[in-house]
């Protein structure tokens, strides 16, 4: 095996170690990188700002901990602008092993920021069928959700009494890690025209940006990257701070870069001994 | 960090070695962490649903004398048919009933948000003066070109095939955007649990020493 052989059937396991030396390295000697922001995370931040105290703000957190480390720091991130501004919070969870992200966000913040459950914020807890509960919350949010997440009946609720459905809320921002967007698109902005912005991972992000395009949603958060902006304009608009450790997506960017550069000249080496193997298997101008 | 904090993220540093050791190759401590995975979330799910679903919206509204919640019930029963070959043709009716409620609702909705408007996003002003406009034109190429490549009444030849093939470049621009993303996401689960090992690890050292 020559040369440019190896350099394509390359053992998976190198490209492991080397990624995971990059990582290490980064983590333990980080640097900072500059960063853009994109339009699609400025307007939820943008739209956020223009909210008046005492509105609501609707947030669906649907993911569960295997992708909290891209989505926890939207989370914690659109939660302190909230309670900064004064704005009023209705949360509810439509993954199944999600519940538990939601109460540790809330519960941390609240205490952060002196917010009163059933006054500041309505945790609604979680129902299963997405679909069906979003259909319902249309109708009425107490169809769905008679109590609470902690036992309360909602009309006992002082921020419920002038709340009934998706009317009374000024957006609805979806942070999702599967397939519980697409419900809030379908049902929750196709069926009762709810103003909806989404914050997804990576891998889901290239399937959501037609519906920017098409004006579904007003706005993206796609992945760490996009968690990273929010948390600088954050950091900006006086949200959250460096010092006591609340950007936790933005720390994450140098190891992101570090390991993009060695991705791609992983796929150049692979693909530069793809040529060079076919240039000396069938000459400079022939190929099979 | 106190002696709880060290051991309980222990026990978590412990399972996220355990599962990267299956990039080197299979092994017991992968397959312990992966079980364990598997099973804490099987009984978890198991536990929310019996508290939100189960409860609220069959155990209660029946204590409340709302006897029309007895039909769901009945179809909920008759799903666990399934494991009997004798009656399990009777689960056919729970399914049918789930099946054509669940199309009925959503095919309507799909074909609205997933066709229509999206269609309808591609009806747009096009143009060179502005980069939006610009922009445009790529979307409709783009949008246009794809769906030529996935007409097969007629040979992909000429013209035809030219477009097919431009076609076929926007596809690959779509996947290789997608791998980027891909390539994103894993590397930030990775970059997390780096985080959190580097972290445990000082802190561990700290509370020794």
């Amino acid at each position: 095996m020559d040369l440019y052989d190896q350099m394509m059937n390359l053992d998976r396991r190198w490209v492991y170690l080397v990624i995971g030396l990059v990582v290490t390295i980064t983590a333990i000697l980080p640097f900072k990188v500059p960063l853009y922001i994109t339009p699609e995370v400025r307007s939820v931040y943008n739209f956020i700002e223009s909210l008046e105290p005492d509105d609501v703000l609707m947030i669906g957190v649907d993911y569960a901990p295997e992708v909290m480390a891209e989505l926890h720091p939207m989370s914690y991130a659109i939660t302190r602008q909230c309670f900064s501004r004064d704005i009023k919070l209705l949360l509810c969870c439509l993954h199944q092993n999600g519940p538990g992200m939601v109460e540790q966000v809330i519960a941390q913040v609240s205490k952060e920021y002196d917010k009163v459950n059933g006054e500041d914020y309505v945790y609604l807890g979680y129902k299963p069928y997405p679909g069906i509960t979003i259909l319902a919350m249309g109708q009425n949010f107490r169809i769905p959700f008679p109590e609470d997440y902690y036992g309360t009946t909602l009309d006992s609720l002082p921020m419920m009494k002038k709340l009934t459905n998706f009317d009374d809320i000024k957006a609805i921002i979806n942070i999702s890690g599967g397939s519980g967007t697409e419900y809030w698109i379908n049902y929750a902005n196709g069926r009762y025209n709810a103003k909806l912005a989404i914050g997804v991972t990576g891998v889901m992000t290239s399937d959501y940006y037609p519906f920017l395009q098409s004006g579904q949603i007003f706005g993206l958060i796609g992945g760490m990257k996009g968690a990273a902006e929010y948390e600088d304009l954050a950091e900006k608009g006086g949200y959250i701070s460096r010092e006591k450790d609340q950007l936790w997506a933005f720390k994450s960017m140098p190891i992101q870069t570090t390991t993009h550069i060695v991705v791609i000249l992983f796929i150049v080496l692979g693909n530069v001994g793809y040529f060079m193997s076919k240039r000396k298997k069938y000459g400079k101008y022939e190929h099979p | 960090m106190n002696t709880h904090d060290i051991i309980f993220n222990g026990i978590a540093a412990f399972l996220s070695i355990s599962i990267y050791t299956f990039l080197y190759k299979d092994n017991p401590l992968y397959k312990f962490a992966e079980h364990l995975v598997v099973g804490v979330s099987a009984g978890y799910f198991a536990v929310i649903l019996y508290y939100n679903g189960f409860i609220p919206k069959l155990i209660e509204p029946l204590r409340q004398g709302k006897f029309e919640y007895i039909i769901p019930a009945i179809l909920g029963i008759m799903i666990w048919t399934r494991f009997s070959r004798k009656w399990s043709w009777i689960s056919r009716y729970s399914i049918a009933f789930y099946i054509g409620s669940g199309a009925g609702i959503a095919i309507p909705l799909y074909l609205q948000n997933y066709v229509i408007r999206q269609l309808h996003a591609t009806m747009i002003p096009v143009g060179f003066s502005t980069w939006q406009l610009f922009s445009n034109i790529l979307i409709v190429v783009g949008v246009l070109s794809a769906l030529f490549y996935f007409y097969f009444s007629k040979e992909h030849t000429g013209a035809f095939g030219g477009v097919a093939k431009l076609g076929i470049w926007t596809l690959m621009i779509g996947f290789g955007a997608g791998f980027g993303l891909t390539v994103m996401g894993r590397v930030s689960l990775l970059s997390e649990r780096v985080v959190f090992l580097r972290d445990y690890l000082a802190e561990l050292i700290n509370y020794i020493f």
